[in-house]
């Protein structure tokens, strides 16, 4: 690192990887319920259990992005940041309000409004939060040498995902309005907003590993968000088809969120067209690893299988059944767990100044969490589709639907467990790596290259 | 070959154009369709309770409603239709979990009256145009 403050990325890490960790336990508890085995029941029943698990995968991944910020924006604009205390207290309130949420949930205190659960009294509390971490980035962007697009980019997407989390604050009293506005959320953040902070995230990295210039790495990036917003803005529609709005969304969502995979296939096409145009010569083969993993994983995750069913005449049929579930679970993991894995994998060794760059773990840790995920992704792809076919086609009653597939929840538990072990020898990297330290402190990069055991 | 400052009127151009109409569609959609489509004369107090019931506990953590929510529990927009009030009241006042098949509902054993909100709901939601969602089995014999 150059930058004394980045360190502060560090901590941010820490807290997402534990809330990854409970996360999983949570996941874990859904996929036996939904193989007959509910013996939490009486103490985290299943509501109790999903609403955690999607909403430490949120705060995990908005830590991991806020991470990612506090390292990105001071090497990119060439100043320290303004406030490292203050980023400290923006650190434990954000762990503050996560865990009461989480609590919260174990005693009936949320609002039943998917992925939203957040009581609105703490909404206000995020919503200070964000303020806070907004506050520190664009003032030291603002008091900093450069303004660059990679920077820009991000801090766009991180501003924009703090404006789209008020209009879910509203309260109305007709279910469709709720839904309507839910969905700028939680649509436009995933297939919007996060894609900026994503291609921020990775246009950084790949001028990092890559050495490709960075006018032409910026270059695609506009290309890329430009996609975003153009595909997804009115993508939107795909999640209006059924909720009580007009006609007009069958047609508008239908072909604009068809058009949506285009911006992951145009990031899976950057990130490997730039590795090749590279010189191949940075040590972190980790860190490139995740790179051109969450590029590929997430046009399969989100763009393909976002498609499979992003039509009028297919969703009619698989809304709100286990097909959205196997496509939430790779396009969520492919695309934005993957980059914050990248992003932690290539700011370690710079951190801690210890350089684990191409280990074992690190790479038994990369397929076992990637291979189980595609085999829980074909697990709920199996399930979703048994269940399209004998709930939806043939009129089945939905219990003895589910009694039916439940084998397949088996198969779910075997590969998540696969995938736990990925993850926790990632995480056992992690702690490997030990806490920043001052002697990582490097005046430029290539010094501590040059210093390296590895080349 | 594409510039970069070219690539940038690309993107800036083309988010605003696409949020100025994704805005528009909105407006019309809110103002003319919805009151429509959900028969807003409909949303009585009893519905908006139900409606803060279903909120209140999660019901959405298990269940789906116009095909939004998990896939622990059926999809709940028919339920009226497709059960009545009789047997929706049952579940709804039960004290001991509701478990057909073995898989549990948590046991709320709601007041006479919460229930009834809650049906209200049903009843109301389950009368809204979703554009033919849930389609009916066409393979059904
Ligand atoms: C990284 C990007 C993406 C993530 C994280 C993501 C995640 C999700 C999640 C979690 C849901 C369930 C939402 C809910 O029911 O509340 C969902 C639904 C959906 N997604 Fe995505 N998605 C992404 C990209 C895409 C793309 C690019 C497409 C289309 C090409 C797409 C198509 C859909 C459709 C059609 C649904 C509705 C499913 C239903 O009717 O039940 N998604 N997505
Ligand atoms: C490793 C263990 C995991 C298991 C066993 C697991 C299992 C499950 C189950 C059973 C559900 C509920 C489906 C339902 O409503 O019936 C669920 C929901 C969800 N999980 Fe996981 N999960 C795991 C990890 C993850 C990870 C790592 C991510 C993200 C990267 C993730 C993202 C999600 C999302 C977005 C939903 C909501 C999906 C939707 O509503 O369509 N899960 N998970
Ligand atoms: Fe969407």
């Amino acid at each position: 690192m150059k930058y004394k403050s980045q360190r502060v990325a560090y901590w941010f890490f820490a807290l997402s990887m534990l809330l990854l960790s409970l996360q999983i336990i949570y996941g874990f508890i859904m996929g036996f319920a939904h193989m007959g085995y509910d013996g939490l029941h009486s103490i985290i029943p299943f509501n109790t259990a999903r609403a955690v698990h999607t909403n430490l995968l949120v705060v995990w991944l908005l830590s991991g992005f806020m991470g990612a910020a506090y390292y990105i924006i001071p090497e990119e604009s060439e100043n320290e940041l303004v406030s490292v205390k203050l980023a400290y207290i923006q650190l434990i309130s954000l762990a503050a309000v996560g865990v009461t949420a989480i609590v919260g949930y174990h005693f009936n205190y949320w609002e039943g409004r998917k992925f939203l659960e957040i009581p609105r009294p703490l909404d206000w509390l995020v919503v200070l939060n964000v303020l806070t971490f907004l506050g520190i980035i664009l003032a030291t962007l603002y008091k900093g040498k450069k303004r660059t697009t990679t920077a820009l980019v991000l801090t766009m997407g991180l501003v924009f995902a703090a404006l789209l989390y008020l209009p879910g604050m509203i309260w109305f009293d007709n279910q469709t309005m709720d839904s309507f506005f839910r969905w700028w959320v939680v649509h436009l953040w995933v297939e919007g907003v996060w894609e900026l902070i994503m291609g921020g995230i990775l246009a950084f990295l790949l001028i990092k590993i890559t050495g490709v210039d960075r006018e032409v790495i910026e270059k695609w990036l506009y290309v890329i968000v430009g996609l975003t917003f153009i595909s997804g803005i009115l993508g939107t529609g795909h999640h209006y088809y059924y909720i009580g709005v007009g006609k007009i969304w069958l047609i508008v969502g239908g072909i604009f969120s068809a058009l949506e995979p285009l911006a992951f296939l145009a990031m899976a096409l950057f990130a490997v067209a730039m590795y090749r145009k590279g010189e191949k010569k940075h040590p972190n083969k980790m860190a490139l690893n995740w790179t051109l993993g969450t590029s590929i994983v997430s046009f399969v995750g989100a763009g393909l299988l976002g498609l499979a069913h992003t039509l009028p005449q297919v969703n009619m049929y698989t809304h709100g059944t286990l097909v959205t579930a196997m496509h939430g679970h790779l396009a969520f993991w492919g695309a934005y767990g993957m980059i914050v894995f990248s992003i932690i994998s290539y700011t370690m060794p710079n951190l801690t100044g210890r350089k684990f760059f191409d280990s074992t773990t690190g790479q038994l840790a990369f397929w076992l969490s990637n291979i189980g995920m595609l085999g829980m992704t074909t697990a709920f792809g199996v399930a979703g589709v048994a269940q399209v076919y004998l709930e939806r086609k043939v009129g089945i009653e939905f219990g003895e639907v589910q009694t039916e597939i439940q084998v397949h929840f088996l198969i779910l538990v075997l590969c998540a467990t696969m995938f736990t072990s990925g993850i926790a020898l990632f995480i056992y990297e992690f702690i490997k790596y030990g806490r920043p330290t001052e002697e990582a402190l490097a005046p430029s990069p290539m010094k501590a290259n040059v210093i390296s055991p590895v080349i | 070959m594409l510039s970069k400052s070219q690539a940038k009127i690309f993107f800036l151009g083309g988010t605003v154009v696409t949020f100025a109409i994704f805005l528009a569609l909105s407006w019309t959609s809110l103002s003319h369709e919805v009151p429509k489509r959900t028969h807003e004369e409909n949303l009585s107090q009893q519905v908006i309770k139900g409606k803060v019931l279903w909120e209140k506990n999660n019901c959405m953590g298990c269940h789906t409603i116009m095909g939004e929510g998990a896939y622990y529990a059926p999809e709940l927009t028919k339920v009226y239709d497709r059960r009545g009030e009789g047997f929706i009241n049952a579940v709804l006042t039960s004290k001991i979990p509701w478990q057909p098949r073995g898989r549990q509902m948590v046991a709320y054993g709601f007041s006479k009256e919460d229930a009834a909100n809650l049906t209200a709901f049903f009843k109301w939601i389950g009368e809204t145009d979703l554009n033919g969602f849930p389609a009916k089995p066409d393979l059904k014999k």
